[in-house]
């Protein structure tokens, strides 16, 4: 059971409530994780370090809607990438400060989940994933097609603006910083949706939906608000991306992108509350430090996601939980 | 207005017939999915890789072995099928007491390994293979509109293999087997019938349909390792519009999608990628369970 | 033996994050010597333009630092490369590492437009220097324009002009255009009918194909040969230029000789793809041809065995000329002066007229562009093809002075600054 259904890392199933909600080596994992987002930075390229924390958000939302309402988005690159584009706009042609343009690439991302979402929970489990696929493909060629986002070129030289009047990103220090607190917070929002009422509810569909049923609850509107909250954070963390590198594009919304946050998340562990920023850090450490193997960085991607399934379904936090017998 | 409404449908023949063509593509390619998802209930991601091998099997056939378009249809699906069923049996097999989603998540690393490798041996400019000179006897010509035989060629043989498909699992003592066994696997291993052989056997047989549908696309595109990429997407939109694992919905689907992007493609070219998506979006809408799936 | 294998799999996975956690911070440790000129050549070695520009530019690169005579100069070069899977993101981190941490001075190739165009900005932000052979976007020497850049082997606006002008004035008077939906499509094709009417031709009309994911160009090609054009434009690129070819030469629209083909932007690895049975007949403009003449055989000797068996590419002889001239502006200059500062080095190459074997003489203009002849070709039938790579008869060529946009029309601000 445990290894059956996307509830990877689900050992112990008693969560005593602690610090914010956590559990205590949760709560130590969380501290692990907080020094090294801070410490990193004086080790590591900040840029570098910045994508992987926009990727860990991405890939941490992915796992909002996989690992707590059961369902597999294979089209999450569409909010990803039209919050990049919204949030890029607003800073390049509206000239709009990132503490204003990073929300409106979420809201984005939000207002595209509503309908999408809306359709697409009509089905689940394979059906979901590839109706969430079509849908984004149908945003890849609005993309490819619609005047503000640049065609094949995207949008370049990005600003990346002042915060609050104050903090200068052009410093690629400062950019850290600002990803990072995006990153915390919005991890943390996750990590409390999760905890919430709400939370549980989606947990109890995820595991049993005619009973959730049976007992009063509007599964589809959980179901929705799951997938609108997913998708506004993927659209925060592709607004943020674009601010970092400069650039929106269509990249950003390709079919791959949505398999790459999959992978994240499955390497991380499915489910699980730190998988998928472990797995975004392995994944995309691998993309820049292969870069010179070329094509093989497909081969060597596909190769983890077949041992992955076949071996290594809880992934590194999930089989690390499992060795330590908690839940991380 | 008439001469309009006449050259407009003057216009629209040719594309009717092209329609088919790609349709021809999409059913037999849908049809092996289907077949697949029916009896293993997993959707098959690296379909559209294996299409690739098995256009690029064609290929080595050809100029490595010598062995023509001919040898090529019959030895590329058994090739390739064989192939899908080593990854079956050291692989599917093994997840199908899981949630349904890990084998889709275990065929998309497949098809990424895939078309890595033959990144890597072929590059990607494409290779050529030539479309064999006895389809010349079938070439259409009338008036300014030229169809090459080799088209017809693909639309009749499609449509043969796809009833014949059809046939065998309706109506062969083979196909009552498996149907039994999609619907109630312990019951039909109770009665002594090798039921893991069978998923194993149909992983394969599916996976052959996609290889020689590659086979006969090999002639018309170019052939590249994103070949099948291009297609699996539109692919699955069918698959979804037909009813999953409904058999007659993905070969119908097939070709009708084919045929209404053909007409697009006149009308309004723009339009003829997305055009199945909408389509899809309606059905959904109205029959959640595709037009021909059982809820 | 499940268990070996997770222990396997487990080791792997430890295995695979130590060099990414762990080479990082030693690169930067690596010192800056003064006198070590650093190239990064950046393309796509697994995609759609691997064979044109990949590890074969690599390769020419290397050639052109050694025929340089740099190093008898007590100058010592470094090349490496790297993928940028037609990707900006990965393209974008790639030269900011390399320039940040590595100490590369120079960055050279990046095809695919918006690639090109985000290596632009962060070349010009860190004042180093950007050679630019890969990418078609006339925006680099246009709106995008960088005193750290050069744009050298070709762009949309030459493409456009030598295939739209030449090819009128060859007989081809009307025209109907096959166009990939997307900017790059609607741009080629806005261009080139441009030039096609100013030449006197005219346009009957054009269809929009979808990009990407049009793998049957068979009902457009019937449109096109409805409108009864002599002329069939093909404003696409890459795979869908192949497929469209390959399925005119299947529905025999240019049989008879009435209707030609002109393809916009298509390589000699790309005729190589198609073979001679399929393309003949095809007209298509490039900087750069193997066989052109004995300088540019000479240099497709030197280069020797490229990678996957092709010839050399206009792509690659770019990357080979212009590293060669950057050369000789460091000579020139000093090596330390040229570290300095990319606009200097750039600024000398503007002032050192050009040349090399695969492009003759030559000058570079003040917004970036580097000036040399075009040449329009015609893929000739198998009959008349002596041996393996030879594919094209020249049909006309347009001169250094004309082949490029006026700078007066490109919208770069630059010069006068």
């Amino acid at each position: 059971m445990a290894d059956g259904t996307f509830t990877a890392g689900a050992a112990p199933r008693v969560e005593s409530p602690g610090f914010f909600g956590f559990t205590l080596p949760q709560g130590i994992a969380f501290l692990v994780m907080v020094a090294f987002v801070l410490v990193s930075p004086f080790f590591l390229y900040p840029v570098f370090l910045a994508k992987v924390l926009c990727f860990a958000l991405f890939a941490c939302a992915f796992n909002l809607l996989i690992g707590y309402a059961g369902l597999l988005s294979f089209g999450h690159a569409a909010y990803f990438g039209m919050g990049a584009y919204v949030t890029g706009y607003a800073a390049k042609s509206w000239g709009l400060p990132p503490e204003v343009a990073i929300p409106l690439g979420g809201l984005v991302g939000a207002a595209l989940g509503l309908p999408f979402g809306w359709l697409a929970i009509r089905r689940a489990g394979i059906y979901f994933a590839m109706i969430t696929l079509a849908m984004a493909q149908m945003v890849y060629f609005f993309a490819l097609q619609a005047p503000f986002t640049g065609g094949e070129d995207g949008i370049q030289s990005i600003p990346r603006g002042t915060l609050f009047g104050m903090f200068d990103l052009t410093a690629d220090l400062t950019m850290y910083w600002l990803v990072a607190g995006i990153f915390l917070g919005g991890f943390l929002l996750i990590h409390r949706i999760v905890h919430s009422p709400f939370g549980q509810v989606l947990k109890a569909i995820r595991e049993n939906e005619p009973r959730s049923i049976s007992l009063g609850y509007r599964v589809e509107n959980y179901k929705l608000l799951a997938f609108v909250l997913s998708a506004g954070l993927a659209g925060i963390a592709g607004g943020t991306k674009a601010l970092v590198f400069n650039i929106a594009t269509l990249t950003d919304v390709r079919w791959e992108m949505s398999g790459e946050v999959v992978l994240m998340s499955l390497v991380g562990g499915l489910g699980t509350i730190f998988g998928p920023v472990i797995g975004a850090g392995v994944i995309i450490a691998m993309q820049n430090y292969l870069a010179q193997f070329g094509s093989w960085v497909l081969v060597i991607q596909g190769v983890i996601f077949i041992a992955c399934v076949l071996a290594f379904r809880r992934g590194v936090v999930g089989e690390i939980g499992n060795l330590l017998k908690v839940k991380l | 207005m008439i001469e309009t409404i006449l050259f407009e449908l003057e216009l629209a023949l040719p594309q009717v017939v092209l329609g088919l063509v790609n349709g021809a593509f999409y059913a037999l390619l849908s049809l092996g999915l289907a077949i697949i998802f029916g009896m293993l209930n997993v959707i098959n991601f690296s379909h559209g890789a294996q299409f690739m091998m098995g256009a690029f099997v064609a290929w080595m056939l050809l100029n490595w072995l010598g062995i023509g378009y001919w040898g090529a249809l019959v030895l590329a699906p058994l090739l390739v099928g064989a192939f899908g069923i080593v990854i079956e049996k050291t692989m599917i097999s093994r997840l199908y007491k899981l949630d349904h989603l890990y084998g889709l998540l275990l065929t998309f690393g497949c098809a990424l390994v895939i078309e890595g490798v033959f990144r890597n041996e072929f590059g990607s400019s494409g290779l050529r293979y030539a479309t064999p000179p006895e389809f010349k006897l079938l070439d259409l010509e009338f008036g300014d509109f030229f169809l090459p035989g080799y088209r017809v060629w693909v639309v009749m043989v499609a449509l043969v293999t796809c009833l014949g498909t059809w046939l065998v699992i309706e109506k062969t003592k083979i196909g009552s087997y498996l149907r039994a066994a999609t619907e109630k696997p312990q019951l039909v291993q109770a009665f002594g019938i090798n039921v893991p052989r069978m998923m194993t056997l149909t992983y394969g047989a599916g996976v052959a349909l996609a290889a020689f549908a590659g086979v006969l696309a090999a002639p018309i595109y170019s052939v590249h390792p994103g070949m099948g990429a291009n297609f699996i997407i539109t692919v699955f939109a069918v698959v979804v519009i037909g009813g999953m694992g409904s058999i007659l919905g993905a070969v119908v689907t097939g070709f009708m999608l084919g045929l209404v992007q053909g007409v697009t493609d006149v009308f309004w070219s723009e339009a003829s990628a997305t055009v199945v998506f909408v389509i899809m979006a309606i059905v959904l809408l109205t029959r959640p369970a595709g037009l021909f799936g059982r809820a | 033996m499940s268990l070996d294998r997770r222990t396997l799999i487990k080791g792997a996975a430890v295995a695979s994050l130590l060099p990414a956690l762990g080479a990082a911070p030693f690169r930067s440790a690596r010192a800056q010597a003064a006198n070590t000129i650093r190239i990064g050549v950046l393309n796509d070695q697994s995609g759609l333009y691997r064979d044109l520009s990949g590890p074969g530019s690599t390769q020419a690169v290397r050639l052109a630092v050694q025929e340089s005579g740099i190093a008898q100069r007590g100058v010592t070069v470094e090349v490496v490369q790297a993928d940028h899977q037609n990707r900006p993101d990965v393209g974008s981190t790639v030269v900011r590492q390399w320039i940040d941490r590595d100490g590369i001075d120079v960055v050279v190739d990046v095809p695919t437009s918006s690639v090109a165009l985000a290596v632009n900005t962060l070349v010009r932000e860190r004042n180093k220097v950007y050679l630019n052979s890969g990418a078609a976007t006339s925006d680099l020497t246009g709106s995008a324009c960088s005193p750290n850049t050069i744009h050298w082997t070709y762009d949309t606006w030459m493409l456009a002009q030598s295939t739209g002008g030449a090819m009128v004035r060859a007989g081809g008077k009307s025209w109907f255009f096959i166009t990939a939906d997307y900017a790059f499509g609607h741009a080629l094709e806005r261009d080139t009918s441009n030039f096609v009417r100013s030449q006197g031709g005219e346009i009957l009309g054009a269809v929009r194909t979808p990009f990407p994911g049009t793998t049957d160009f068979s009902s457009f090609l019937q449109q096109a040969q409805r409108s009864r054009a002599q002329v069939i434009g093909l404003a696409n690129a890459g795979g869908d230029t192949i497929n469209s070819i390959k399925q005119a030469s299947e529905f025999r629209i240019t049989r008879g000789g009435r209707t030609k083909l002109a393809g916009l932007l298509v390589f000699v690895t790309d005729v190589h793809a198609l073979g001679l049975e399929v393309a003949q007949g095809l007209v298509l403009s490039e900087t750069f041809y193997w066989d052109l003449n004995d300088k540019t055989r000479a240099l497709t000797q030197r280069l020797g065995a490229m990678p996957g068996g092709v010839r050399p590419s206009m792509v690659q002889a770019g990357c080979y000329a212009s590293v060669l001239h950057y050369m000789k502006a460091v000579g020139d200059m000093g090596v330390v002066a040229a570290k300095a500062s990319g606009i200097e080095a750039v600024t000398r190459m503007k002032a050192m007229p050009t040349s090399d074997d695969a492009f003759g003489e030559g000058t570079i203009r003040a917004d970036g562009r580097k000036l040399h002849p075009c040449y329009l070709f015609e893929v000739k039938q198998p009959s008349e093809s002596s041996g393996a790579w030879d594919y094209y008869k020249l049909l006309g060529t347009t001169d250094a002075a004309n082949a490029f946009r006026p700078i007066t029309d490109g919208a770069c601000t630059m010069p006068r600054a």
